[in-house]
């Protein structure tokens, strides 16, 4: 694919889909008009293919540091954070979410600065020398860690997802034109570097009575969910960095709770408070949000898990195939109850299913990269993933899921990703 | 010296030095310190603060703080609607409310303790939070007009839908 078709296809900004290469590439070296790109243009779009030798081989190109801290090139420009198409803007920017161009990703890793974002009242400036983590409750010795006493901990490196509990609102009628960004990008992926909490934990003492840790964020809505003793004393991580430094703002900094498989607000961030007790604190965010409300009209809290879900981001929703023959299906698949054992892949609407391939690393609680190869005739096609974990839980079908609730839950959509492939090559959202 | 012996000599060391607590990590934390941080407060109302509030204050102040985002008698726009929606929960179209909802009153003190208003987080004074949480409950129907809250009486409120709530955990896998 050309440029321009896909930018056009996979970046939502129109300031940048409208944007030329040209312009682009005058941007990138600082030019103040495409117009100093005028011989190129005179030779048209090909000018700096072979034979010709482009300008970039004719002089030194940037110096060293340009910026100090890199970034990625003006022609990845799209790739961003953005909020979801055909949904009403927040009435508070603060209280909102950005997603995750899961379209443009390789791997299973998402770039720090590309991670979804979900706040409740901002994101905190916080001086990490200020920054305390305060451990107490039904403890032996209520305790106040700085940042540099928790750094000190014997430490370790994860790679876990994160998903917000919304993730994927394909409860009713899909809209055709949202992409996997819309429909998924509240997901990502991160190395994560931190003290196991049950370090930490085992140095303050917690009592036998204990059963419900509460966690506490730093921020404007002082964000608080219970949590259950064995997770605390699982695989919990006091996380201070992501992919190798320390984490962005927006993903907690200083410090944050990080729960491998959980939905992702219990993932606490900005972190300045742990609690042990007998029972839940029922806080806002496990009550009024967060709950299902179940079609018997029940309403059921503490749903942790996120469970066996996959998703096929190329061809993905908003792309175009330039052309029938090979395309290789590419896409993601995560459990919250540990790895993922297979994935199939099917594009006649779930008649027919294939293996595809895992790429290594599989890991636990993590996202599982898959592949898988087609040749495109040029028909009308359906394409479709189906994950299963290592636990036997297997992706269930939309119809399947709304046999056991419906869009009045509206947590935890799991269900599959089916993306309809028009004769012209245009990927649509089929839900 | 052999190897074997510096294996054996690390492992010695490293085995009891840095088990459990030995770190030396941390300080306790004072009381003071605790205080001013533990503003939870759980169903049964442990964690409520000395002072009271009544609706008639709490109309006052929530026409001068929440009645922008939640309009002047809690029905919403632009921000979460917090009053009406009784026996719409198990319908086709629930509506969600602190009334029609919510399990616990405890619930309500704590959140507009902690994060309202929205852009004044921890302004209000105790007597401040019960009075709002009064007045939103009586916007519910849930209180009587002369209602006055504090800590014995908060948390003896039956909100509505409190026999509804049941808990996931723990789960089970959900096989298709």
């Amino acid at each position: 694919m050309k440029l321009r078709e896909r930018l056009d296809a996979t970046d939502g900004r129109p300031s940048v889909t409208r944007a030329s290469r040209r312009e682009v590439l005058a941007a990138a070296l600082g030019l103040a008009a495409a117009g100093a790109l005028g011989d190129a243009k005179a030779a048209g779009e090909d000018a700096d293919s072979p034979p010709n030798v482009p300008p970039w081989q004719k002089q030194p190109g940037a110096s060293v540091m340009s910026p100090p801290y890199g970034q990625p090139s003006p022609f990845e420009a799209g790739v961003i954070r953005r909020a979801r198409n055909n949904s009403p803007p927040s009435p508070t920017p603060q209280a909102s979410i950005s997603l995750t161009p899961l379209q443009d990703l390789h791997g299973i890793i998402t770039p720090n600065g590309l991670h979804y974002e979900r706040h409740h009242a901002g994101v905190p400036a916080i001086d990490p020398s200020q920054h305390r983590l305060l451990i107490h409750g039904l403890v032996d010795r209520p305790m106040i860690f700085t940042m540099g006493e928790i750094m000190r901990f014997p430490s370790v490196s994860r790679l876990h997802f994160l998903e917000c509990s919304g993730n994927t609102q394909n409860w009713g009628k899909p809209s055709p034109t949202q992409t996997v960004q819309d429909t998924h990008g509240l997901l990502s992926c991160c190395e994560w570097t931190g003290v196991p909490l049950k370090t930490v934990l085992e140095a303050v003492g917690v009592k036998t009575s204990a059963r419900w840790m509460l966690a506490e964020g730093a921020d404007a809505a002082a964000m608080t969910r219970s949590i259950p003793i064995e997770k605390a004393f699982d695989d919990a991580l006091l996380a201070y960095a992501q992919n190798g430094e320390r984490l962005r703002p927006e993903q907690g900094y200083p410090l944050r709770l990080l729960l491998p498989g959980f939905e992702g607000n219990t993932s606490v961030k900005w972190l300045r408070r742990l609690k042990f007790g007998e029972a839940p604190w029922q806080t806002r965010e496990e009550t009024s949000k967060y709950s299902w409300l179940m079609p018997d009209g029940s309403a059921r809290q503490f749903n942790f898990v996120m469970e066996a879900k996959s998703v096929i981001t190329s061809p993905s929703g908003g792309q175009r195939l330039d052309g029938p023959g090979f395309h290789e299906i590419s896409g993601l698949a995560w459990s919250g109850r540990g790895r993922i054992a297979r994935v199939e892949v099917s594009a006649d609407g779930g008649n027919t299913w294939s293996d595809a391939a895992l790429q290594e690393p599989v890991l636990p609680k993590c996202l599982t990269r898959f592949r898988s190869p087609w040749r495109w005739q040029g028909e009308a096609a359906q394409l479709a993933s189906r994950c299963t974990d290592e636990t036997g839980v297997v992706q269930p079908s939309h119809e399947t899921l709304l046999q056991q609730r419906d869009a009045r839950s509206y947590y935890h959509y799991n269900a599959i990703q089916n993306w309809r492939v028009g004769v012209d090559g245009a990927v649509t959202h089929a839900g | 010296m052999p190897a074997k012996f510096w294996i054996a000599a690390l492992c010695t060391l490293a085995g009891p030095a840095f088990a459990g607590d030995d770190y030396g990590l941390g300080r306790t934390a004072s009381p003071q310190e605790i205080a001013g941080w533990n503003i939870d407060i759980a169903p049964d109302g442990t964690g409520l603060p000395a002072g009271r509030g009544s609706v008639a204050r709490g109309a006052e102040i929530f026409a001068g703080k929440c009645a922008a985002c939640h309009g002047a008698h809690g029905e919403g726009k632009p921000m979460d609607t917090l009053a009406g929606g009784a026996g719409t929960i198990n319908t086709v179209k629930p509506l969600k409310t602190v009334g029609s909802y919510w399990p616990y009153a405890t619930t309500l003190f704590d959140f507009v303790r902690r994060a309202m208003p929205f852009d004044a987080p921890q302004s209000l004074t105790n007597d401040e939070v019960y009075a709002v949480s009064a007045y939103v409950l009586w916007l519910n129907q849930i209180v009587p007009k002369d209602a006055d809250l504090d800590a014995r009486t908060l948390p003896q409120i039956v909100m509505p839908n409190r026999a509804n709530f049941v808990s996931g955990y723990p789960s089970r896998p959900s096989q298709p």
